[in-house]
């Protein structure tokens, strides 16, 4: 069984290390001048190295892995405790970018409350909340007569995810929303090498790393941490000794996808809210956990970030030098086969 | 005799389609230790786990400390008093000894009241107490997984194979324990050593292909040459 911070980690890191190392050095590479076939020299080449857009991918990258960890947190601890591979995580987020639009943009709501601050506080608020009571419905009530089943499981969380995917259709069409006011936070933007990146991009990384921090700290420092940890090795003997995991899986699973809600939410205002999301984030995620070693939160954590950065490596070098976005999409996926082939068992995981 | 703290009662057990237990009855009279013996699938961890409502029992009864435990989840039961040391010892090796113990509790203050208790029969504990457990040696192990019963204050103790793969020297610093444990606490050990057995047990249970066969006085037991090879093929 993968255990949650385990302790052998040099390999896992030296592994890390040489994929970020290689992502900075082709990031770096493909924000100069980049002529393949030129004869201008490698310092001539260098010279074209341009520092904004270099660093403006990596933190593009770096908030998209914020997101995709937000999904993925919950998928990876619900699958080292529970064993359910969670396919309708990313309708969770989805429904949580649709409820903070909903929130920021419906008349009505803009006439009780015109701040927009606010407004965007109360659309995460019941994003997360609305998240937390889908994910309790689906855990207490679909799931959990399924646990001596796990095929059964990974079908109707399958089920689940079109069941999301559809009732979003109906509520809101099929038609993608996209933010059009602007808040407080959302309107700042500052400078970095000549380049503009707004300040509520980096308000959502630093979200991010606000959450893997407390989820770290829930898992090492508590009390419930320890029974999570527990459980993600032997859960029946979590039980033997008096507690009762069956209520702990539910909060885990009710905190997973409250959490992918919260990704939802956040990411609205710059992605706005569309079915394509689901999957999108699903995709990723799932590539996440499995690359940082299933059921380990560490691993997850690392690998989000990674995968996240990868993207936005390949999104620019996809669009400006090869014309095809799509790489973008494809990345995640090469990235977790490249690494597989080499440690089966995943970044963090063990055999 | 003293009244019986357990009672089992004709159970039968399945595991999937396998029909595992056939017919377990036995009583476990309190402040005993009181051995399962038997050859190797013979039902006898089957036995524990039923108690325990892990792989509960579809017929026959099971009676606690005067409760029918029937149709309780396995972590209620537990909370009733009952610790349970399961075989391969099943401590959390990516926690540390200090989480494996904490966990058990299960009212704030448990360990605090029982840790020195729980050092005095096992000083590596307090050694190792920041390690992880996976890397302690097999006996240490052994005492951790035997330690986390200790924990809550638990009537009744369920051991299963405590002298597994073990050295000697250390199967006797695991007796001597569980002698002292049993001072405060019932004990039902399952056990293929017979003489670490007969030499721990007051009272002994046969299981014989899901089913028990005889019980009684470990004393007499052991002067019956005869029922030892039959079924346990060991002297």
């Amino acid at each position: 069984m993968t255990g949650i911070f385990a302790s052998d980690k040099r390999g896992s890191l030296i592994a890390v290390g040489a994929i970020l190392i290689g992502l900075l050095l082709f990031s770096l590479l493909t924000t100069g001048d980049l002529n393949l076939l030129g004869t201008e020299g490698f310092g001539a080449y260098l010279g074209t190295i341009n520092g904004g857009d270099f660093s403006i991918t990596l933190l593009s990258g770096l908030l998209r892995g914020m997101l995709l960890f937000l999904v993925a947190a919950g998928l990876s601890i619900v699958f080292g405790l529970m064993d359910v591979l969670n396919f309708a995580q990313g309708g969770y987020f989805m429904i949580g970018a649709y409820i903070a639009y909903e929130v920021h943009h419906a008349p009505a709501i803009i006439a009780a409350v015109p701040d927009g601050n606010l407004r965007f506080l109360l659309g995460a608020m019941l994003a997360v909340a609305v998240g937390a009571a889908l994910g309790a419905a689906l855990e207490r009530g679909l799931l959990r007569p399924l646990y001596a089943r796990p095929l059964f499981q990974l079908v109707i969380t399958f089920g689940v995810s079109i069941l999301l995917l559809e009732a979003t259709k109906l509520l809101w069409g099929v038609s993608p929303r996209s933010w059009s006011t602007v808040f407080g936070l959302n309107e700042g933007a500052f400078q970095l090498f000549g380049q503009q990146f707004s300040v509520y991009r980096l308000f959502v990384i630093a979200v991010g790393f606000g959450l893997i921090v407390a989820v770290a700290l829930l898992l090492q420092r508590t009390r419930i941490g320890i029974i999570i940890r527990a459980g993600v090795q032997d859960s029946q003997m979590v039980e033997a000794l008096g507690i009762n995991v069956r209520a702990v899986f539910t909060a885990v699973f009710t905190l997973g996808c409250a959490v992918a809600a919260l990704g939802g939410a956040v990411a609205a205002p710059f992605l706005g809210a569309s079915l394509g999301l689901s999957t999108e984030f699903l995709l990723g995620a799932v590539a996440a956990v499995v690359l940082g070693g299933l059921g380990s939160y560490e691993g997850t954590a690392v690998a989000s970030l990674l995968v996240g950065i990868t993207q936005a490596v390949i999104a620019k070098f996809g669009v400006q030098y090869l014309n095809q976005p799509v790489w973008e999409s494809l990345s995640p996926m090469i990235l977790l086969a490249l690494v597989l082939l080499l440690r089966p068992s995943g970044l963090f995981g063990k055999e | 005799m003293s009244e019986n703290i357990l009672e089992v009662c004709g159970i039968h057990t399945y595991i999937g389609q396998f029909h595992i237990l056939e017919g377990v009855t036995f009583s476990v009279p309190k402040g005993s230790i009181t051995v399962l013996l038997g050859r190797n699938g013979a039902g006898k961890t089957t036995t524990l786990k039923s108690i325990l409502g892990i792989t509960p029992p579809r017929e026959g009864k099971i009676v606690f400390d005067g409760q029918d435990l029937a149709g309780k989840p396995s972590f209620k039961i537990a909370q009733l008093g009952i610790g349970y040391v399961p075989e391969h010892r099943a401590i959390f090796r990516d926690l540390t000894v200090a989480e494996n113990l904490q966990i058990a509790e299960r009212r704030k203050g448990d360990l605090a009241a029982r840790q020195d208790f729980i050092f005095e029969l096992f000083p590596d504990l307090k050694k190792h107490y920041r390690l992880a457990g996976g890397k302690l040696s097999g006996g240490q192990q052994q005492m951790l997984a035997i330690a986390r019963a200790l924990v809550p204050q638990n009537r009744l103790l369920l051991i299963d194979e405590p002298s597994e793969g073990l050295a000697p020297i250390i199967i006797e610093a695991l007796m001597h324990a569980i002698r002292r444990l049993s001072e405060s606490a019932t004990v039902l050990l399952v056990e293929q050593n017979f003489r670490m057995a007969s030499r721990l047990a007051d009272r002994y249970v046969i299981v014989d292909d899901g089913a028990s066969v005889q019980s009684g006085l470990m004393a007499d037991l052991t002067n019956d040459q005869a029922t030892i090879q039959r079924y346990l093929g060991a002297a």
